[in-house]
């Protein structure tokens, strides 16, 4: 029994890192992935435009042309840590693919066959295909890689909105899984919409971002000046339209989560007891002692926007927002109206009725006990909304981590804001006053530094971004249908400690090797 | 749609991507050739060129070969990948080695150095069209392994148990099997085949050309045997028949009387074996003949389709357990619903769509 706890732990951990460092390089893909896209479309209008300066059609495809190896070293890694992402599914949770493959693995599917062959495809002709092609094929193959990229988030991001919110499928006792009842539902769900441009429109940012860093570096060193002031008003137009964007689509995610999954917005806030015209923590300190259902004070120390929290969540500055004590006993607020959700004991009770019904389902089939068996098919069905709890043993397991993750979303929060005001001020820089890059501050120029530690805070970002997104839903794999627990497979901890570190390894050696080889590039930019 | 037909189309599907794998793992030949030594520094460079922009096509085919097994037969993914952990997991290091290297391997700043790289390359082509194979081969031969769906409602915390249990091994038990070991060493030395006619065709270059036939004529003598031995054991090995939906008998010959009882399986097998010996024999006796690599890689595609077929079809299970047989998979047990692979299956009508572009790009690049 330990054993498979810490299996369960080792796991999670195996797959946390994997998706961490898959993160590290992904957004980078899809924006830079634009940026180049936009770039060769540049060069491809002045080359087919006879009136253009043949000076400036060159410098335009050195831009292209110099980004793209960038991108090309980035893509490799990106696509090595994704395939390990989509084999873990079945190597460490094969309790989950069983029970939700038929709804899960369709994404991941059509993701191979469309996405990743249009991707690596494409990829090909980018590189190897200026002589092949005309100017207008290549160009065309450099936006379908980028859209490859993009459409190939698509289908991961359903998947992971699915597990964040399961729709579009229904609960088959004979089959003992979950069957999809509405494809349409599942790739169109409104919370992989929202999801799912949240994720590109940040990736654009972050892309952007990290350009703008490396023209910062060359304007530092007074090298390539006019390069990197190109570079950067492509950069900065993409990377405003993108965490505009991010901004946008962060705040109808808020509206889902308070919606479908309240715990976790309560673990983001640090929220333990509900308020009408609930304060949002600007910043903040929590209290380790606190727990759901002690009456110690939640923050040691906070700055507060006062009801920010009920406009973030319900858009509107006096609606109520549950806290982790009122989600755990079943109250909620909507206009006004005090309501009783379904409380966690009650849930956990509930969810070993289903429990109990769908052994009773199996024993009745044995049987060949039909009224058994459309008894116990009525009851689960009763109950099924909760089937996940029945794996737990008391309330307070369905708690998220709430440090780790109130701390993320507020550094992801903070860290947003310092990338819109620095993309809105590059972009005003770069088109209006140029002259301000070269401003200093006790002789150190301010435009350039800022620019080069904009970079790691994207990344910063992005990675916090998802640390909440799937901390927060701890502890479920599925929400309220599977705990991570349940969803194991047989493996002994050992091995899973060993792949880990094997992996950890691995990622980092190739995660130096491309930081290496990148700084070569921008280095020796000739 | 009848939803044993969609069962028996998606198995078809998985049995073409598969075998399009295996003819794409020429790459993985291609790379294990690296250990020779009776080659030069330029030419292994040349040998490398040839099928650097060739890697992620394979890797995207086993994606979506992993993939597609994932969305159309769930039960299999969760058993074998979760069971037979090992072998999968030594499988992803060396991809993910692989698809950095050809990239990284030249340039300047990698840190680990060239040969580094190059010791990747090597090590992902020959581990995996070994373990590949051998883990195709327990398609026939089976695995250490129960499925018992209940344990869906008892909490593995405090029960210990899941859907699919194994042995301590992991799968590694394979390797003890000769069987298992012989047919993934057949399929390495097929992959050094089929990257040796590669180069042939690719590579304008005469050291090159008669170094790669003189290989392909060693690489051919040690297939040979293995391919002889692995045939001998896969027609006379005892295999299962479904009776109900997880009740099976065990039958002599098993696979020798399916290869008999479906036509269109024994010709893709005669004709695949007679492509691929054809391609072989005319590359290495005609100078002028560059093209073995489409005979060999046509019927490689037809000889691995045919072993996915006895495997599969004919009320056949596809991947036996020796533990328990009665957990046996079948197309039949272990697909995903209807509704499902309904849809899926009009998802897959693009595919000549996506091959299409794909042959027309790369048609385009090698011009």
């Amino acid at each position: 029994m330990n054993d498979i706890l810490t299996a369960i732990d080792w796991s999670r951990a195996q797959f946390a890192m994997t998706a961490m460092y898959h993160w590290l390089f992904v957004p980078l893909t899809l924006g830079l992935g634009l940026v180049v896209a936009i770039m060769e479309t540049i060069y491809a209008r002045k080359k087919l435009n006879p009136s253009t300066p043949q000076s400036e059609t060159e410098e335009w495809l050195d831009l292209t042309k110099f980004w793209m190896r960038l991108f090309g070293v980035n893509f490799a890694i990106g696509v090595a840590t994704g395939i390990v992402l989509e084999f873990e599914f079945g190597t460490n949770w094969s309790n989950y693919s069983w029970f939700v493959g038929d709804i899960f693995g369709a994404p991941l599917a059509i993701e191979g066959i469309f996405a990743f062959f249009c991707e690596s495809t494409f990829f090909a002709v980018m590189f190897f295909g200026w002589e092949k092609f005309s100017i207008r094929q290549h160009c065309a193959a450099t936006w379908l890689t980028a859209f490859g990229a993009s459409l190939s988030a698509w289908w991961i991001l359903v998947a992971n909105s699915w597990m964040q919110h399961p729709v579009g499928m229904d609960f088959d006792p004979a089959q003992m899984r979950n069957v999809m009842t509405s494809f349409v539902d599942v790739a169109l769900s409104p919370t992989a919409v929202n999801k799912f441009f949240h994720v590109i429109t940040s990736s654009w940012s972050l892309g952007a971002c990290f350009v703008i860093s490396v023209c910062g570096w060359y304007l530092l060193k007074g090298r390539h000046t006019q390069f990197a002031v190109k570079s950067i008003k492509v950069a900065g137009v993409v990377g405003l339209v993108g965490i505009l964007g991010t901004m946008i689509t962060g705040d109808s995610s808020a509206v889902q989560v308070t919606k479908d999954q309240p715990m976790k917005l309560a673990a983001m806030e640090g929220l333990y007891e509900g308020k009408q015209g609930a304060d949002l923590v600007a910043f903040g300190i929590l209290n380790p002692g606190k727990k759901w259902d002690n009456d110690q004070d939640a923050m040691l120390f906070e700055i507060k926007i006062p009801k920010g929290l009920s406009i973030l969540g319900r858009h509107d500055p006096d609606a109520f927002i549950p806290g982790i004590k009122d989600i755990i006993e079943g109250r909620d607020m909507i206009d006004g109206q005090e309501i009783n959700t379904v409380n966690y004991n009650e849930r956990i009770l509930r969810g070993r009725i289903a429990h109990k019904a769908l052994r009773d389902y199996n024993q009745a089939r044995e049987y060949k006990d039909s009224i058994g068996m459309d008894r116990a098919t009525e009851k689960l069905a009763r109950h099924y909304q909760f089937f996940g709890y029945g794996y737990l043993g008391k309330a307070d397991e369905a708690i998220p981590p709430v440090a780790m993750t109130f701390y993320p979303f507020h550094i992801m929060v903070a860290l947003g804001t310092w990338m819109l005001l620095f993309l809105i001020a590059t972009v005003w820089i770069v088109f209006r006053r140029q002259e301000w890059t070269k401003y200093q501050i006790a002789g150190y120029p301010v435009y350039p530094w800022l620019a080069i530690i904009t970079a790691p805070i994207a990344w910063v970002c992005s990675q916090c971004g998802w640390i909440v997104a799937e901390l927060g839903r701890q502890p479920w794999a599925i929400q309220d249908i599977m705990p991570v627990q349940a969803a194991i497979s047989s493996v002994g901890s050992g091995n899973v400690k060993l792949t880990f570190f094997i992996f950890l390894f691995l990622f980092t050696c190739l995660l130096l090797a491309e930081i290496g080889i990148m700084l070569k590039q921008i280095k020796n930019k000739k | 749609m009848a939803y044993s037909f969609l069962q028996e189309y998606w198995w078809f599907l998985i049995s073409v991507l598969g075998a399009l794998l295996v003819f794409l793992m020429f790459v993985q030949g291609g790379q294990s050739l690296l250990l020779q030594k009776d080659i030069s520094e330029r030419n292994r460079e040349l040998l490398l060129d040839s099928i650097a922009h060739r890697w992620e096509l394979t890797f995207t085919t086993l994606v979506t070969f992993g993939g597609a097994f994932f969305a159309s037969f769930p039960l299999f993914y969760s058993t074998s990948f979760g069971g037979a952990y090992w072998v999968w997991m030594i499988i992803l290091f060396t991809f993910i080695v692989q698809a950095v290297s050809y990239k990284y391997r030249s340039a300047e700043g990698n840190r680990l150095g060239r040969e580094t790289y190059d010791k990747f390359l090597i090590a992902n082509g020959i581990i995996a069209p070994l373990l590949l194979g051998g883990a195709v081969s327990t398609f026939f031969y089976g695995s250490d392994f129960t499925v018992q769906m209940d344990n869906l409602t008892r909490d593995p915390v405090t029960t210990g148990n899941v859907i699919s249990t194994w042995g301590q091994y992991h799968g590694l038990e394979v390797l003890l099997n000769w069987r298992v070991v012989c047919f993934g060493l057949m399929v390495l030395f097929l992959t050094r085949i089929q990257a040796l006619m590669w180069f042939v065709n690719r590579i304008d270059n005469d050291d090159i050309q008669k170094w790669s036939r003189e290989q392909t004529v060693i690489n051919t003598a040690v297939f040979l045997v293995l391919f002889l031995v692995s045939v001998y054991a896969l027609l006379t090995a005892t295999g299962l028949k479904t009776v109900d939906v997880h009740q099976f008998q065990i039958i002599r010959y098993r696979y020798l009387l399916n290869l008999i009882q479906m036509p269109a399986a024994l010709v893709a097998f005669l004709a695949g074996t007679l492509l691929v010996l054809g391609g072989i024999i005319w590359t290495v006796l005609k100078t002028e003949f560059r093209n073995g690599i489409w005979l060999t890689g046509t019927g490689t595609v037809l000889v691995v389709l045919a072993l996915f077929w006895i495997a599969g079809y004919n009320s056949t299970p596809y991947y036996p357990s020796y533990t328990d047989i009665n957990s046996s998979l079948t197309i039949y047990n272990s697909s995903s619903s209807q509704f499902t692979l309904e849809t899926m299956s009009y998802v897959s009508l693009a595919i000549p769509f996506v091959f299409a572009y794909i042959a027309w790009v790369w048609y385009k690049l090698v011009k």
